[in-house]
């Protein structure tokens, strides 16, 4: 094929159509979350806006401990953040070895990430924002009150509508996703803070005097012994 | 002699090296550790591992739960600063707009450049990599045997400290008895594969990586490094000394405050300093080699990028190190009557040949791995096990359909969790949540494993880079526009690797999940990553026997310009499987070496 048949679009023509392609994108989503009564599409468009912020540029201090806000603005508002806690309490729960997701902060985290000005971050922005209005317009709906105000059994009803996009009913295909996302992103930062990394089953991170290799039960499990 | 200020270099030094990392670090270290002055060059900013290494940080402690973004592209306690697929003030071009034919190009402004983030590995070339058309009519010949470079590598190894056993394995060299310092003890997935790459023919053994399992033996190293030079012994027993052995916690690739790996910044550049004849200015973006009425060079010109005033530079001789095709675009900016095309281009080879290593790779979930009982598997930071190419002679005899091998790296169990974590389980768990995803979390960490194959790309005429007409950097420096071609010889070899990641998976009993990272692909439905994706950045100004056909002679000394030599990649003449850092010091030492010895002829 002559290259001149199809001339390259100029860059500003070729941002053009990928901000439709994306915004196309997001509408379809918004498709499946409007659905549901009380999803003010409108407010969380605007919401759902990308931040134009600063990164933390290209050298930033490696050797320190940062947290949410750090480098830049947050967006939940009160609300938002409740109901995100609420969440993340029901997808990573206290037991007798670790403590909740949500009193860990996990959904300031989630805060950080949907706030985040760099692209990749960009997409779960929307899907976080307009996730959360709709999930709790949802409940409000079953249930007459928010997310966060839930018993154990509602909260669980809930969820197991939502909790596998495969077995989901039609209607709750697009919170299906949304709680999907969620929950990878409740799941990383939950299993990166200290508490969360014991109780998946990571043991490092420690000087080693000797490196011994694995213990003689994980050669028996794995036939090697 | 220290880091200094543009402004506090002298006017004249024996010898100017342009880059600090493998290449800049080695010959710097070679040549004033035999009482030359040298001023060496580089673009980023001065940078001190022990000091900055984030050891023992978890991503929890990260932005982002350290995931890679546009500033920090390798994450965010990857211990590149400044740096990058792509950089802001530094941007390249390409030729074509199909990522097939694109090269991507990481570089590392900052001093110690790669080796600061590198994966240690360190394993050497064999006699069939050196000698490639002999072997299989494609490709080109290397200039000189493996017996030649031989004691070079095993000087490098004993210098940075090599880990590793010696296995007699075809075309995969052992080194010299008590070079290698022990290896560490395999982890229970290298064990696990291991039994199930066997009956499949496919060895696995201890890999070689330049992380030290014990302290250098500071008291006679010296001596055999540094005969009849006591200063140099003197030098070196002190460096030595100062660098602890690996404590197997955190990984290599955020780089060790301890010094217990090879990075330039811990090993080579510290005795260089201590000699008293080595000055280094940072931020120091070098742009245009100098010639003098002799057809000799002369010194360099660069831009200081703490004042964006030009600078000049001027020595005996000039060696650049910059990595391969930085060193390439400054030749190719150094115009001159006497060199129109560039400098030290009088053959047309400069940018032509410019090469990769392949990669691909797969990800499968292993049952049997899953709630294995806890222990650490930390480990050296990276790999302790690898399988090198098995297959050379069915290659050799035309049964595979492609010409050359790959190794297999490959890494499972639990490592330091991070935002993958517990992520997309529910492929697995029919989408659980609460007390059961917890109890799944717990299951599967550890389960999944991951193969990646390294291959030699054989140079081809597609593949090249050339100045851009048009594009200059933010210091007004004409930039490289790039052109990629995998042969069919690459694509199938990337296809054998896949072919053969599955086998293995579901030779242990594994699911197989698919390649990793669609966007290090050339496209969704192919296998084999993007040109420059592996990082191992060779070729560009090839070394060889013939002047007509190569820039530089087996000294990596340029035909041209005797006193103008290239000791990073750029003057390598095949891509070998094999990860290139190691052969780039051993290379280095021999050309500062040669280097020397001319300058003490009086050659220059």
């Amino acid at each position: 094929m002559n290259p001149h048949d199809h001339p390259r679009p100029d860059r500003r023509t070729a941002i053009k159509w990928m901000l439709t392609a994306a915004a196309s994108v997001t509408l379809l989503d918004r498709g499946g979350l409007v659905a549901a009564p009380a999803a003010p599409g409108a407010v969380v468009s605007a919401a759902a806006a990308a931040p134009v912020v600063k990164g933390y540029g290209t050298d930033p201090v490696l050797n320190r401990e940062y947290k949410p806000g750090d480098f830049w603005p947050l967006t939940f508002s009160d609300a938002q953040r409740r109901t995100a806690a609420a969440l993340c309490a029901a997808i990573i729960p206290a037991d007798d070895n670790a403590p909740s997701a949500a009193s860990l902060g996990v959904h300031d985290f989630i805060d950080e990430w949907i706030s985040s000005p760099y692209p990749d971050q960009h997409g779960d922005r929307v899907v976080v924002l307009e996730g959360l209005a709709w999930i709790d317009a949802e409940s409000t709906r079953r249930f007459g009150k928010s997310l966060a105000d839930l018993d154990p059994h509602q909260m669980a009803s809930l969820c197991d509508d939502l909790c596998h996009v495969p077995d989901a009913k039609p209607e709750h295909v697009a919170g299906a996703k949304f709680f999907a996302r969620f929950r990878d992103l409740t799941a990383g930062g939950f299993y990166t803070t200290p508490q969360g990394m014991k109780e998946a089953g990571y043991t490092g991170n420690l000087p080693l005097a000797e490196f011994k290799g694995p213990p003689l039960e994980v050669l028996q499990k794995l036939g090697l012994a | 002699m220290p880091v200094i200020l543009a402004s506090q270099a002298r006017y004249e030094y024996d010898v100017i090296v342009v880059g600090s990392g493998a290449a800049g670090g080695q010959t710097a270290y070679t040549l004033t550790m035999e009482g030359a002055k040298v001023l060496m060059l580089e673009a980023g900013r001065d940078y001190d591992p022990v000091k900055e290494t984030p050891m023992f940080q978890t991503y929890g402690q990260a932005p982002l739960r350290g995931v890679t973004t546009p500033d920090k592209q390798n994450g965010f306690h990857d211990a590149t600063v400044d740096g990058g697929w792509t950089m802001k003030d530094e941007p390249y071009t390409q030729v074509s707009e199909d990522p097939a034919k694109q090269f991507e190009w990481w570089r590392a402004r900052m001093m110690g450049g790669r080796t600061n983030h590198w994966a240690r590995n360190s394993l050497r070339y064999g006699p069939y990599d050196l000698k490639p058309y002999s072997r299989d009519g494609l490709g080109f010949d290397w200039p000189f045997t493996y017996e030649e470079i031989a004691p070079y590598y095993d000087k490098a190894e004993m210098l940075v400290g090599v880990y590793g056993e010696n296995e007699g394995l075809e075309n995969t060299p052992d080194s010299s008895p008590g070079v290698l310092q022990p290896a560490p003890a395999p982890r229970a997935n290298e064990l696990f594969a291991k039994k199930h790459m066997a009956p499949m023919g496919i060895p696995v053994i201890p890999i070689h990586r330049a992380v030290l399992t014990r302290r250098l033996d500071h008291e006679n190293l010296p001596a055999k490094l540094h005969p009849g030079n006591p200063k140099a012994q003197r030098v070196l027993a002190k460096a030595m000394s100062e660098r602890a052995a690996c404590f197997f916690a955190t990984p290599c690739h955020r780089g060790c405050s301890i010094r217990a790996t090879y990075q330039s910044t811990t090993v080579h550049l510290p005795p260089a300093l201590d000699t008293g004849n080595l000055d280094i200015v940072p931020n120091a973006m070098v742009r245009e080699v100098t010639l003098d009425a002799k057809g000799l060079v002369n010194g360099v010109i660069y831009i200081d990028k703490v004042t964006g005033v030009e600078c000049r530079a001027k020595a005996r001789a000039v060696v650049l190190g910059a990595s391969s095709y930085e060193s390439v675009r400054l030749l190719l900016n150094s115009k001159s009557a006497r060199f129109p095309q560039g400098l030290a281009n009088s053959s047309g080879v400069l940018g032509r040949y410019i090469m990769d290593s392949v990669g691909a790779s797969m990800i499968g979930q292993i049952p049997l791995m899953e709630n294995l009982p806890l222990h650490n598997e930390d480990g050296a930071g990276g790999a302790h096990s690898y399988a090198p190419w098995w297959a050379y002679q069915d290659q050799l005899a035309g049964k595979l359909g492609f010409a050359r091998g790959y190794h297999i790296e490959f890494g499972g169990g639990r490592g330091m969790p991070g935002m993958g974590t517990g992520a997309g389980l529910d492929k697995f768990t029919r989408g659980s949540y609460g007390l059961q995803f917890k109890q799944d979390v717990r299951r599967y960490f550890g389960s999944f494993m991951n193969f990646s194959g390294r291959g030699e790309m054989i140079p081809n005429e597609g593949s090249y880079c050339t100045l851009d007409p048009v594009v200059k950097d933010k210091w007004g420096i004409p930039v490289l526009r790039f052109s990629w071609q995998w042969s069919e010889h690459e694509m199938r070899q990337a296809d054998h690797m896949a072919q053969t990641f599955r086998d293995i998976i579901t030779a242990m009993g594994g699911k197989v999940l698919g390649p990793s990272g669609s966007r290090r692909r050339i496209s969704e439905d192919q296998m084999i990553e993007k040109g420059g994706r592996v990082i191992h950045e060779l070729g560009g100004a090839r070394m060889g026997k013939d002047p007509l056909k190569s820039v530089t002679n087996q000294w990596c000394q340029t035909w041209d310009v005797p006193n103008l030599y290239l000791t990073d990649g750029a003057s390598f003449v095949s891509s070998p499987d094999k990860n290139p850092t190691v052969t780039i010091m051993a290379l280095a030492w021999r050309a500062a070496e040669h280097l020397l010895a001319e300058m003490k002829k009086g050659s220059f």
